[in-house]
């Protein structure tokens, strides 16, 4: 393919593109070159400067210095409008579809077919059904977005910047949400779109899918590329994890056991009905699971399946029915204030809408949960001395970045965010922890901390319910697996001897097996 | 001066530059001079006597404030504080002219029946927000009408004084042994004396221990704790094991008892009053809202509102002497507190992104030796 860069100019050129903002440079010079009919990997750590980048080239914001070219034109974008006329478009990692339209109606939406008041459907329908045949994206145009699995969904959102005439489409994470079989069957649309002509460029830090399924990787550190790699059969996982890192790569393996026979935590026939509904759809359904002193219990699933209901009932959010002894002493019909001061730690999974109060500062946020309990509570005073005292510790042994414990907590990247959450939840010295996505959203830095600080804890005898949807945080650190699918526990496996993609067919119910 | 207080000053500034603009061109339209009126607002205000009478109206205003504030705090639109002091006391009136007690006895009791009365008034919102998920907003308004009319016929039909036999709608006076006095002795120990006629009414001790109280409750009790959590965030609140309808419930009965306190300041302080009655003030429970709006709910911040609220009231009482329209105080007061909340907010915009920025700097400045990734432990 080298020969046709002399002749055919570029899909793509990015040169020396600068993006600074406030107190912080995100880009610092970032050279990126995508061949036209090529699917292009950018791989890089959270906070690399990726998403920068895109929005950069996509025209959401302009870059202080640098230039774009476009197929070999050099580009000033003013706005995403600017960006898709050059037929550029992109697909984000969170999708933006009405749930109450349908998917014929949410790929026309803002571009409406039709003369006047008359919208024409059936021309938007034909043409709809025609580049699904295409790209192998076949999609209902009548079905209705909310019906869709997150994977349709992701093909309405391609079809829709297809629809709009996008011939270079940028992929947010796309394989976040997927598993392993979708995620075949995205790159296989994907390939279909590069052989027709089109450029795809995706973002990820999952290597193994990089190596698998692109024709060429740029890595992304600290806002500068670091690596282009031209040709991905030269290098291994762990040449780019390393170029990523810039240091050797964390790895979530424990080795020794040290699970105990003491059940700390024992759950018997829990079950989460819809709210609202007394019939309603059972989200959870008749879990039973025991988690042992030392033990990490993970559970699996495709999200949506009741892994997040799950969690909410046993700290006490969601009402449920069933037992939940916690060391023996029923706690089922406690209150959430009641349990956690029982010790159920409680990680949630979105550490910003659950975990924390973001205008709070640091030393307040530390009492968040444990207010009402030793030390944090004198009378019914708070104690200040000691939220500060605690804020401190945390701060300094889970090594979460800032400048001090008086900041509020918005003002922490994700990561140092997390690892507060972390932090607060281990030093209340908790009997079980419930962990939902523990290392979500953080770099692999703050990742490989919070591995080392769950299995320290494990070591100590706490048990951990661990809900994840990255398969090798879950094969790596658990000591037993457990699959949810539909709201109910329908495999336990051997977290040693499964592969990722063994249990991606758990998870989607392709492969049954009896508890 | 402190950074935090010149951040504190500086959107109440530009609001006040704005709300003399906008008052100006009032004045303009309308054919009159500006200066003309603002120097005569000068004047009015610029007396001892002036100030004394701007405490006394702002004692009120205060507790009005806090009484929203409370709400506030936690994303609850208490429009009810001004049904519930209304109707509190005239219920108060009508058991202190019931009793005979020792002074303080006295005091007590009809205090204690205010806040009873009007924190149970409020609890009906309460209820229906947490049982019936009614919007407080439009329970509140509600129940400002109900109360209304509970106060006219309680008033008319049972409550009226006879000693005039029943002409005026009011009810009897309170006996001595009801009243707060007034703090001019006590002034007058530091060796000032006001001019005759000048009082200082006892209720601002009232009014002081109120805002401490209210300091000590947000910023340094639990419950407190958790009203801000719940405002900030509700989610957060749930998963740290705050019961959401029980502190809906609580905020809104603390901010009505709070609320009963506004009347008492009339009743049980002031001369003119002594009584319920037609003149007794109906509305301050509205001016609260505008005064926690403008103090941004801090205790300090309430003080400074309602002097400024009381400032421009009294500043603008002689305007009609001189030909011009009194209403340039409510102008003033609208413009100042449109312009305030609109300045608060750039302020805060701007200083949080500072922060936000500052923390950024901080954290990837060249690393200080610190703790390596990976080796912390649980304590």
């Amino acid at each position: 393919m080298s020969t046709v860069t002399t002749t055919v100019p570029l899909a793509i050129e990015l040169r020396d593109i600068v993006k600074r903002f406030p107190g912080v440079v995100a880009n610092d010079g970032v050279n990126l070159s995508v061949r036209p009919g090529t699917i292009h990997a950018i791989v890089g750590e959270n906070g690399a400067g990726k998403s920068t980048l895109m929005k950069t080239l996509y025209g959401a914001h302009r870059p202080d210095e640098g230039t774009i070219q476009v197929n070999g034109i050099e580009r000033h974008f003013r706005s995403p409008k600017d960006a898709i006329a050059d037929g550029i478009g992109m697909v984000f990692q969170h999708f933006m579809l009405a749930a109450n339209l349908t998917v014929w109606e949410n790929i026309v939406l803002g571009q409406e077919p039709g003369k006047f008041f008359r919208l024409d459907s059936k021309g938007a329908r034909v043409r709809l059904r025609e580049l699904g045949r295409r790209y192998g994206l076949e999609l209902d145009p009548d079905a209705l977005i909310a019906d869709l699995g997150v994977g349709e969904k992701q093909r309405c959102e391609i079809l829709k910047i297809l629809y709009r005439g996008a011939r270079i489409l940028i992929l947010d994470e796309p394989t976040a949400v997927l598993v392993p079989h979708e995620v075949d069957e995205l790159f296989a649309s994907l390939r279909e779109l590069t052989a027709g002509g089109a450029t795809v460029i995706f973002i990820t830090h999952k290597l193994d899918e990089v190596l698998k399924y692109a024709d060429a990787i740029t890595v992304i550190r600290d806002g500068k590329t670091v690596g282009e790699v031209p040709d991905p059969s030269s290098v291994t996982a762990r040449d780019l994890a390393e170029m990523m890192v810039g240091s050797e790569l964390p790895s979530p393996e424990i080795r020794e056991s040290t699970v105990t026979a003491v059940p700390a935590l024992e759950v018997e026939g829990l079950t989460v009905t819809e709210e609202d509904e007394p019939d309603g759809r059972r989200l959870v359904d008749g879990a039973t699971f025991t988690i042992h002193r030392g033990e990490i219990l993970g559970i699996a699933g495709v999200e949506g399946n009741g892994q997040a209901e799950l969690v909410k009932a046993l700290v006490g959010i969601l009402p449920a029915t069933g037992t939940i002894l916690l060391e023996g002493d029923d706690i089922s019909h406690l209150p959430t204030q009641e349990r956690r001061a029982r010790g159920i730690g409680y990680i949630p999974e979105d550490r910003q809408k659950d975990g924390l109060a973001l205008e709070f500062t640091l030393w307040e946020n530390a009492a968040l949960g444990h207010q009402r309990v030793k030390p944090f509570a004198k009378g019914v005073w708070i104690d200040r001395g000691a939220a500060h005292a605690r804020a401190t510790v945390i701060v300094d042994e889970f090594d979460v970045r800032t400048p001090g414990i008086d900041v509020q907590a918005f003002t922490l990247s994700g990561g140092n965010q997390q690892k507060l959450v972390v932090g607060r939840e281990m030093t209340a010295d908790p009997k079980v922890l419930l962990a939902a996505h523990p290392t979500r959203g953080v770099d692999v830095g703050a990742q490989a901390g919070i591995w080392d600080f769950l299995r320290d804890a494990r070591k100590k005898g706490l048990a951990t319910l661990v809900v994840s949807a990255d398969l090798e945080e879950l094969i790596g650190l658990s000591d037993r697996l457990l699959v949810m699918l539909r709201g109910r526990l329908v495999a336990e496996l051997d977290p040693s001897t499964v592969t990722p993609s063994e249990l991606g067919s758990y998870m989607t119910g392709a492969k049954e097996a009896v508890r | 001066m402190l950074p935090g207080l010149r951040k504190a000053l500086l959107a109440p500034l530009v609001a006040a530059v704005a709300a003399l603009i906008v008052s100006s061109i009032a004045l303009l339209i309308s054919g009159n001079s500006p200066q003309e009126a603002f120097v005569e607002m000068w004047k009015t205000i610029d007396s001892t006597e002036s100030v004394v009478l701007i405490i006394n109206r702002a004692v009120p205003y205060y507790i009005a404030g806090v009484a929203v504030a409370i709400g506030f705090k936690m994303n609850l639109f208490n429009i009810g504080a001004n049904g519930q002091y209304v109707l509190a006391a005239l219920i108060a009136a009508w058991v202190g002219t019931k009793t005979d007690l020792p002074a303080p006895l006295h005091v007590t009791l009809i205090m204690f029946v205010s806040v009873v009365v009007a924190g149970a008034w409020a609890a009906i919102a309460g209820v229906l927000k947490v049982t019936r998920n009614v919007n407080e907003v439009v329970a509140t308004i509600m129940l400002n009408f109900i109360a209304t009319g509970i106060v006219s016929f309680l008033l008319a039909e049972h409550f009226r004084e006879t000693e005039t036999g029943g002409l005026v709608a009011q009810t009897e006076v309170l006996p001595e042994s009801a009243r707060i006095p007034s703090l001019n002795r006590l002034v007058e120990l530091t060796g000032f004396h006001f001019a005759p006629g000048v009082r200082l009414l006892g209720f601002l001790p009232f009014a002081i221990a109120l805002g401490i109280g209210y300091h000590l409750l947000l910023n340094r009790s639990r419950f407190g704790y958790e009203l801000r959590l719940s405002g900030m965030n509700p989610d957060a609140a749930r998963a740290a094991g705050v019961n959401p309808k029980a502190m809906i419930f609580k905020t809104i009965v603390l901010s009505g008892a709070v609320a009963g306190l506004i009347g008492m300041h009339y009743l049980l302080a002031d001369p003119q009053f002594y009584k319920f009655g037609d003149q007794f003030p109906k509305t301050v429970g509205f001016t609260g809202i505008s005064i926690a709006l403008l103090g941004r709910n801090h205790p300090a911040g309430i003080i400074a509102a309602s002097l400024v609220w009381a400032t421009i009231e009294r500043g603008t009482q002689r305007l009609s002497t001189l030909g011009i329209p009194q209403e340039i105080g409510p102008i003033l007061q609208g413009s100042f507190l449109l312009a305030a909340v609109i300045a608060f907010e750039v302020v805060k915009r701007r200083s949080d992104a500072a922060a936000a920025t500052a923390a950024a700097r901080a954290v990837h400045a060249p690393p200080a030796p610190g703790p390596v990734l990976g080796s912390g432990a649980t304590a």
